[in-house]
Protein backbone atom coordinates (compact mmCIF):
# COMPACT_ATOMS: atom_id res chain seq x y z
CA UNK A 1 0.00 0.00 0.00
CA UNK A 2 2.95 2.48 0.99
CA UNK A 3 4.59 1.38 -2.18
CA UNK A 4 1.19 2.65 -4.21
CA UNK A 5 0.59 6.02 -2.51
CA UNK A 6 4.43 7.00 -3.39
CA UNK A 7 4.10 6.29 -6.83
CA UNK A 8 1.12 7.83 -7.36
CA UNK A 9 2.13 11.45 -5.37
CA UNK A 10 4.13 13.21 -7.38
CA UNK A 11 7.31 14.99 -6.03
CA UNK A 12 7.39 18.73 -5.62
CA UNK A 13 8.67 21.98 -6.58
CA UNK A 14 8.53 25.51 -5.89
CA UNK A 15 6.21 27.04 -8.09
CA UNK A 16 8.34 30.42 -8.17
CA UNK A 17 10.88 28.01 -9.87
CA UNK A 18 8.53 27.33 -12.62
CA UNK A 19 7.25 30.51 -12.88
CA UNK A 20 10.58 32.74 -13.06
CA UNK A 21 11.50 30.33 -15.65
CA UNK A 22 8.51 30.35 -17.69
CA UNK A 23 8.71 34.26 -17.59
CA UNK A 24 12.84 33.98 -18.77
CA UNK A 25 11.43 31.57 -21.29
CA UNK A 26 9.27 34.05 -22.74
CA UNK A 27 11.45 37.21 -22.77
CA UNK A 28 13.79 35.25 -24.18
CA UNK A 29 11.31 34.43 -27.13
CA UNK A 30 10.43 37.86 -27.35
CA UNK A 31 14.06 38.79 -27.89
CA UNK A 32 14.53 36.38 -30.69
CA UNK A 33 11.37 36.73 -32.67
CA UNK A 34 10.19 40.32 -33.97
CA UNK A 35 6.83 38.76 -34.71
CA UNK A 36 4.39 38.55 -32.08
CA UNK A 37 2.41 35.73 -33.50
CA UNK A 38 5.81 33.82 -34.29
CA UNK A 39 6.15 33.86 -30.13
CA UNK A 40 2.46 32.49 -29.52
CA UNK A 41 2.82 29.84 -32.01
CA UNK A 42 6.07 28.82 -30.24
CA UNK A 43 4.68 28.79 -26.71
CA UNK A 44 2.04 26.75 -28.12
CA UNK A 45 4.19 24.19 -29.60
CA UNK A 46 5.66 24.20 -26.02
CA UNK A 47 2.87 23.38 -24.54
CA UNK A 48 1.64 20.84 -27.12
CA UNK A 49 5.05 18.98 -26.74
CA UNK A 50 4.54 19.06 -23.21
CA UNK A 51 1.19 17.94 -23.20
CA UNK A 52 2.13 15.12 -25.03
CA UNK A 53 4.31 13.65 -22.61
CA UNK A 54 2.48 15.11 -19.47
CA UNK A 55 -0.15 12.16 -20.25
CA UNK A 56 1.65 9.17 -19.76
CA UNK A 57 2.53 10.97 -16.48
CA UNK A 58 -1.19 11.68 -15.52
CA UNK A 59 -2.69 8.02 -16.83
CA UNK A 60 0.54 6.17 -14.84
CA UNK A 61 -0.22 8.26 -11.72
CA UNK A 62 -4.36 8.22 -11.45
CA UNK A 63 -5.08 4.93 -13.75
CA UNK A 64 -7.92 6.93 -15.68
CA UNK A 65 -10.01 4.89 -17.85
CA UNK A 66 -11.09 6.09 -20.47
CA UNK A 67 -13.58 8.93 -20.67
CA UNK A 68 -16.64 8.25 -22.18
CA UNK A 69 -18.23 11.72 -23.01
CA UNK A 70 -16.65 15.39 -22.73
CA UNK A 71 -17.90 15.78 -19.09
CA UNK A 72 -15.69 13.30 -17.83
CA UNK A 73 -12.72 14.52 -19.77
CA UNK A 74 -13.47 18.16 -18.83
CA UNK A 75 -13.37 16.44 -15.24
CA UNK A 76 -9.91 15.10 -16.04
CA UNK A 77 -8.42 17.87 -17.19
CA UNK A 78 -9.67 19.69 -14.22
CA UNK A 79 -7.80 16.80 -12.03
CA UNK A 80 -4.56 17.11 -14.16
CA UNK A 81 -4.50 20.91 -13.34
CA UNK A 82 -5.56 20.24 -9.65
CA UNK A 83 -1.99 17.77 -9.64
CA UNK A 84 0.39 19.69 -11.88
CA UNK A 85 0.00 23.15 -11.46
CA UNK A 86 -2.14 23.38 -7.99
CA UNK A 87 -4.57 25.22 -9.32
CA UNK A 88 -8.48 24.12 -9.21
CA UNK A 89 -10.45 25.36 -12.45
CA UNK A 90 -14.00 25.76 -12.45
CA UNK A 91 -15.75 24.05 -15.16
CA UNK A 92 -18.54 25.97 -16.73
CA UNK A 93 -20.09 27.74 -19.78
CA UNK A 94 -21.23 24.33 -21.21
CA UNK A 95 -22.83 24.50 -24.67
CA UNK A 96 -26.08 22.74 -25.37
CA UNK A 97 -24.24 20.05 -27.33
CA UNK A 98 -22.06 19.84 -24.60
CA UNK A 99 -19.22 19.84 -26.80
CA UNK A 100 -17.86 22.78 -25.57
CA UNK A 101 -16.70 24.22 -22.13
CA UNK A 102 -14.98 26.37 -20.00
CA UNK A 103 -11.61 26.54 -17.36
CA UNK A 104 -12.23 29.35 -15.24
CA UNK A 105 -9.35 29.96 -13.03
CA UNK A 106 -8.84 32.19 -10.20
CA UNK A 107 -5.35 32.24 -9.97
CA UNK A 108 -2.30 31.07 -13.09
CA UNK A 109 0.53 29.69 -11.39
CA UNK A 110 2.19 31.10 -14.39
CA UNK A 111 1.49 34.57 -14.46
CA UNK A 112 2.36 35.04 -10.51
CA UNK A 113 4.83 38.06 -11.26
CA UNK A 114 3.86 39.28 -14.69
CA UNK A 115 3.15 42.54 -16.24
CA UNK A 116 2.54 42.79 -19.88
CA UNK A 117 3.97 46.07 -21.56
CA UNK A 118 1.39 47.66 -23.68
CA UNK A 119 3.05 46.61 -26.70
CA UNK A 120 2.96 43.45 -26.41
CA UNK A 121 -0.67 43.29 -25.55
CA UNK A 122 -1.23 40.50 -28.46
CA UNK A 123 0.96 38.38 -26.55
CA UNK A 124 -1.03 35.13 -25.29
CA UNK A 125 1.39 34.42 -22.10
CA UNK A 126 -0.11 31.77 -20.71
CA UNK A 127 -0.43 30.05 -24.50
CA UNK A 128 1.60 26.67 -23.20
CA UNK A 129 -1.81 25.66 -21.32
CA UNK A 130 -3.79 25.52 -24.29
CA UNK A 131 -0.73 23.61 -25.81
CA UNK A 132 -0.91 21.17 -23.31
CA UNK A 133 -4.47 20.48 -22.94
CA UNK A 134 -4.44 19.92 -26.95
CA UNK A 135 -0.98 18.30 -27.10
CA UNK A 136 -2.68 15.71 -23.87
CA UNK A 137 -6.01 14.97 -25.59
CA UNK A 138 -4.98 14.27 -28.62
CA UNK A 139 -2.69 11.22 -27.58
CA UNK A 140 -6.15 9.96 -26.19
CA UNK A 141 -7.34 10.70 -29.76
CA UNK A 142 -9.42 13.69 -29.25
CA UNK A 143 -9.09 16.29 -31.02
CA UNK A 144 -9.99 19.86 -29.38
CA UNK A 145 -9.63 23.52 -30.50
CA UNK A 146 -8.48 25.48 -27.41
CA UNK A 147 -8.33 29.08 -26.56
CA UNK A 148 -8.26 32.14 -24.09
CA UNK A 149 -11.02 34.11 -24.20
CA UNK A 150 -10.50 35.96 -20.71
CA UNK A 151 -7.07 36.87 -19.33
CA UNK A 152 -6.50 38.14 -16.10
CA UNK A 153 -2.93 39.53 -17.41
CA UNK A 154 -5.46 41.56 -20.05
CA UNK A 155 -7.46 43.27 -17.67
CA UNK A 156 -10.28 40.63 -17.33
CA UNK A 157 -11.83 39.70 -13.96
CA UNK A 158 -11.16 36.09 -14.46
CA UNK A 159 -8.67 33.58 -17.07
CA UNK A 160 -10.64 32.12 -19.26
CA UNK A 161 -10.11 28.80 -21.06
CA UNK A 162 -12.34 27.54 -24.01
CA UNK A 163 -12.19 24.00 -24.90
CA UNK A 164 -14.03 22.84 -28.06
CA UNK A 165 -14.35 19.13 -29.01
CA UNK A 166 -13.89 19.03 -32.99
CA UNK A 167 -13.89 14.90 -33.93
CA UNK A 168 -12.15 11.73 -32.29
CA UNK A 169 -9.16 10.58 -34.41
CA UNK A 170 -10.00 6.94 -35.38
CA UNK A 171 -7.27 6.24 -37.40
CA UNK A 172 -4.17 6.37 -34.61
CA UNK A 173 -0.69 6.51 -36.91
CA UNK A 174 1.38 2.87 -36.60
CA UNK A 175 4.37 3.23 -34.55
CA UNK A 176 6.56 2.21 -37.54
CA UNK A 177 4.99 4.79 -39.64
CA UNK A 178 5.89 8.04 -37.76
CA UNK A 179 9.11 8.33 -39.45
CA UNK A 180 7.55 8.64 -42.77
CA UNK A 181 5.23 11.08 -41.28
CA UNK A 182 7.86 13.35 -39.18
CA UNK A 183 9.51 13.31 -43.32
CA UNK A 184 6.63 15.28 -44.76
CA UNK A 185 6.27 17.41 -41.66
CA UNK A 186 2.80 16.28 -41.45
CA UNK A 187 1.64 15.99 -37.57
CA UNK A 188 -1.66 15.35 -37.70
CA UNK A 189 -2.73 11.32 -38.40
CA UNK A 190 -2.35 10.68 -42.39
CA UNK A 191 -4.88 7.85 -42.92
CA UNK A 192 -3.21 4.63 -43.51
CA UNK A 193 -3.97 4.61 -47.20
CA UNK A 194 -1.97 7.65 -47.77
CA UNK A 195 0.88 6.16 -46.07
CA UNK A 196 0.37 2.84 -48.29
CA UNK A 197 0.69 5.17 -50.99
CA UNK A 198 3.67 7.32 -49.99
CA UNK A 199 5.65 3.87 -49.14
CA UNK A 200 4.39 2.57 -52.90
CA UNK A 201 5.40 5.30 -54.15
CA UNK A 202 9.21 5.46 -52.36
CA UNK A 203 9.71 2.03 -53.49
CA UNK A 204 8.95 3.26 -56.98
CA UNK A 205 11.68 5.42 -56.99
CA UNK A 206 14.10 3.05 -55.10
CA UNK A 207 13.57 0.53 -58.15
CA UNK A 208 13.68 3.33 -61.07
CA UNK A 209 16.93 4.46 -59.38
CA UNK A 210 18.58 1.01 -59.17
CA UNK A 211 17.54 1.05 -62.71
CA UNK A 212 19.41 3.77 -63.45
CA UNK B 1 -10.20 43.83 -26.32
CA UNK B 2 -10.44 47.32 -24.26
CA UNK B 3 -7.11 48.22 -22.71
CA UNK B 4 -8.78 50.61 -21.08
CA UNK B 5 -10.25 49.14 -18.10
CA UNK B 6 -8.52 49.80 -14.82
CA UNK B 7 -6.16 46.89 -13.89
CA UNK B 8 -4.71 46.31 -10.30
CA UNK B 9 -0.72 47.08 -10.74
CA UNK B 10 1.24 43.65 -9.45
CA UNK B 11 2.43 46.24 -6.46
CA UNK B 12 -0.75 46.54 -5.01
CA UNK B 13 -1.20 42.71 -4.37
CA UNK B 14 0.38 41.10 -1.51
CA UNK B 15 3.30 39.37 -2.05
CA UNK B 16 2.36 36.11 -1.77
CA UNK B 17 4.74 33.99 1.05
CA UNK B 18 5.70 31.66 -1.50
CA UNK B 19 4.56 28.01 -0.46
CA UNK B 20 3.05 27.77 -3.77
CA UNK B 21 4.32 23.61 -5.26
CA UNK B 22 3.82 22.61 -8.83
CA UNK B 23 4.40 19.48 -10.02
CA UNK B 24 7.99 18.23 -10.41
CA UNK B 25 6.86 16.37 -13.56
CA UNK B 26 5.85 19.73 -14.79
CA UNK B 27 9.09 21.34 -14.16
CA UNK B 28 10.96 19.07 -15.90
CA UNK B 29 9.30 18.98 -18.99
CA UNK B 30 9.30 22.69 -19.16
CA UNK B 31 12.91 22.72 -18.48
CA UNK B 32 13.72 19.82 -21.63
CA UNK B 33 11.90 22.45 -23.42
CA UNK B 34 13.73 25.06 -22.34
CA UNK B 35 17.21 23.20 -23.22
CA UNK B 36 15.10 21.66 -26.87
CA UNK B 37 14.63 25.38 -27.70
CA UNK B 38 17.66 26.98 -26.51
CA UNK B 39 19.34 24.16 -28.76
CA UNK B 40 17.41 25.17 -31.77
CA UNK B 41 18.49 28.56 -32.07
CA UNK B 42 22.61 27.67 -31.37
CA UNK B 43 25.30 25.09 -33.17
CA UNK B 44 27.62 24.65 -30.33
CA UNK B 45 27.47 23.60 -26.97
CA UNK B 46 28.97 26.42 -25.62
CA UNK B 47 26.51 28.85 -27.11
CA UNK B 48 23.88 26.32 -25.85
CA UNK B 49 25.32 26.77 -22.60
CA UNK B 50 25.62 30.64 -22.93
CA UNK B 51 22.13 30.83 -23.34
CA UNK B 52 21.30 28.79 -20.58
CA UNK B 53 23.41 31.08 -18.66
CA UNK B 54 21.52 33.74 -19.18
CA UNK B 55 17.92 32.55 -19.24
CA UNK B 56 19.10 31.28 -15.36
CA UNK B 57 20.38 35.14 -14.75
CA UNK B 58 17.20 36.27 -15.58
CA UNK B 59 15.41 34.33 -12.49
CA UNK B 60 18.65 34.98 -10.83
CA UNK B 61 18.29 38.65 -10.64
CA UNK B 62 14.45 38.44 -10.07
CA UNK B 63 14.94 36.21 -7.03
CA UNK B 64 16.86 38.96 -5.03
CA UNK B 65 14.66 41.19 -3.55
CA UNK B 66 12.00 38.32 -3.63
CA UNK B 67 13.94 36.62 -0.95
CA UNK B 68 15.67 38.94 0.94
CA UNK B 69 12.57 40.47 2.02
CA UNK B 70 10.46 37.37 2.45
CA UNK B 71 13.25 35.81 4.03
CA UNK B 72 15.67 38.07 5.84
CA UNK B 73 13.58 40.61 6.93
CA UNK B 74 14.50 42.79 3.59
CA UNK B 75 18.58 43.20 5.36
CA UNK B 76 20.93 42.75 2.57
CA UNK B 77 24.20 40.68 3.46
CA UNK B 78 27.87 42.83 3.14
CA UNK B 79 29.89 40.15 4.31
CA UNK B 80 30.98 37.78 1.50
CA UNK B 81 31.24 34.20 3.75
CA UNK B 82 27.29 35.59 4.68
CA UNK B 83 26.50 36.24 1.14
CA UNK B 84 27.74 32.83 -0.19
CA UNK B 85 25.66 31.01 3.10
CA UNK B 86 23.02 32.43 1.86
CA UNK B 87 23.30 31.06 -1.65
CA UNK B 88 24.06 28.04 -0.38
CA UNK B 89 21.23 28.13 2.27
CA UNK B 90 18.46 30.08 1.95
CA UNK B 91 18.33 30.05 -1.75
CA UNK B 92 18.62 26.63 -2.46
CA UNK B 93 16.15 25.64 -0.05
CA UNK B 94 13.34 28.04 -1.31
CA UNK B 95 14.06 27.46 -4.61
CA UNK B 96 14.79 23.15 -4.76
CA UNK B 97 13.61 22.15 -1.14
CA UNK B 98 16.95 21.53 -0.13
CA UNK B 99 20.24 23.07 0.65
CA UNK B 100 23.23 23.04 -1.00
CA UNK B 101 25.73 20.18 -0.09
CA UNK B 102 29.13 21.68 0.42
CA UNK B 103 30.79 25.49 0.41
CA UNK B 104 34.29 24.96 -0.36
CA UNK B 105 37.12 27.36 -0.58
CA UNK B 106 39.52 26.93 -2.98
CA UNK B 107 43.23 26.26 -1.24
CA UNK B 108 45.14 27.86 -3.93
CA UNK B 109 42.76 30.47 -4.90
CA UNK B 110 41.14 33.01 -2.26
CA UNK B 111 38.88 34.16 -5.00
CA UNK B 112 37.34 30.93 -5.62
CA UNK B 113 34.81 29.37 -3.68
CA UNK B 114 32.61 25.90 -4.74
CA UNK B 115 29.22 25.27 -4.44
CA UNK B 116 29.01 21.55 -4.52
CA UNK B 117 25.60 19.85 -5.64
CA UNK B 118 25.09 15.84 -5.75
CA UNK B 119 21.67 15.91 -7.62
CA UNK B 120 20.80 19.46 -9.10
CA UNK B 121 17.11 19.59 -9.61
CA UNK B 122 17.70 20.41 -13.30
CA UNK B 123 19.30 17.57 -13.93
CA UNK B 124 17.60 15.25 -13.09
CA UNK B 125 15.69 14.08 -15.70
CA UNK B 126 18.31 14.80 -18.35
CA UNK B 127 20.85 12.05 -19.91
CA UNK B 128 23.65 13.58 -21.95
CA UNK B 129 24.33 12.84 -25.29
CA UNK B 130 27.49 11.36 -26.14
CA UNK B 131 28.85 14.04 -28.97
CA UNK B 132 27.96 16.77 -26.06
CA UNK B 133 30.06 15.32 -23.18
CA UNK B 134 30.52 18.35 -21.81
CA UNK B 135 27.55 19.93 -21.62
CA UNK B 136 26.03 20.77 -18.36
CA UNK B 137 22.33 22.03 -18.15
CA UNK B 138 23.18 23.06 -15.13
CA UNK B 139 24.81 26.14 -16.05
CA UNK B 140 21.14 27.44 -15.56
CA UNK B 141 21.88 27.29 -12.16
CA UNK B 142 24.97 28.29 -12.75
CA UNK B 143 23.55 31.65 -14.11
CA UNK B 144 21.11 32.13 -11.30
CA UNK B 145 23.54 32.16 -8.45
CA UNK B 146 25.82 35.04 -10.51
CA UNK B 147 23.07 37.10 -10.94
CA UNK B 148 22.23 36.67 -7.26
CA UNK B 149 25.86 37.73 -6.01
CA UNK B 150 26.82 39.86 -8.64
CA UNK B 151 23.59 42.12 -8.33
CA UNK B 152 24.14 41.95 -4.36
CA UNK B 153 27.43 43.62 -5.14
CA UNK B 154 29.76 40.68 -5.14
CA UNK B 155 30.06 40.55 -8.98
CA UNK B 156 31.40 36.99 -10.10
CA UNK B 157 31.64 34.76 -12.22
CA UNK B 158 29.95 31.08 -11.53
CA UNK B 159 30.11 28.04 -14.15
CA UNK B 160 29.48 24.77 -13.85
CA UNK B 161 31.23 21.86 -13.92
CA UNK B 162 30.97 17.56 -13.91
CA UNK B 163 32.52 16.93 -10.72
CA UNK B 164 31.24 14.95 -7.61
CA UNK B 165 27.88 15.83 -9.24
CA UNK B 166 27.80 19.27 -10.21
CA UNK B 167 29.79 21.72 -8.72
CA UNK B 168 29.59 25.59 -9.29
CA UNK B 169 32.79 27.44 -9.30
CA UNK B 170 32.25 31.12 -8.33
CA UNK B 171 35.45 33.36 -8.81
CA UNK B 172 34.56 37.07 -7.63
CA UNK B 173 36.81 39.72 -8.84
CA UNK B 174 39.99 40.76 -6.54
CA UNK B 175 38.10 44.05 -5.51
CA UNK B 176 35.30 41.50 -3.65
CA UNK B 177 37.91 40.01 -1.31
CA UNK B 178 40.10 42.64 -0.84
CA UNK B 179 36.83 44.93 0.46
CA UNK B 180 35.83 41.93 2.39
CA UNK B 181 39.61 41.66 4.03
CA UNK B 182 39.31 45.15 5.07
CA UNK B 183 35.75 45.17 6.27
CA UNK B 184 37.37 41.88 8.53
CA UNK B 185 39.54 44.53 9.88
CA UNK B 186 37.15 47.40 11.56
Amino acid sequence: MARQSSRLESKKVNSELLTLTYGALVSQMLRDFENLEEVNKQLERIGYNMGVRLIEDFLSRTNSGRCLDMRETADKIQQAFKMYLNVQPTISNWAAATDEFSLIFDVNPLTEFVELPADVSNLRYSGILCGCIRGALEMVQLEVQCQFVQDQLKGDASTEIRVKFIRRLQDATPAGVLIITSFVDVHLLISRSVLLCLTLLANTYAAIIAQI
Amino acid sequence: MSSQRARTSILDKPLSRGKGEVSLSCFALLFSEVVQYSQSRVYTVPELQNRLHELGMDVGSRLIDLYFVREQNSKRETKLINMLLFVKTTLWKCLFGKEAEKLEHANDDDRTYYIIEKEPLVNKFISVPKDKGSLNCATFTAGLVEAVLTNCGFPCKVTAHWHKGTTYMVKFDDFVTNRDKQLGEK
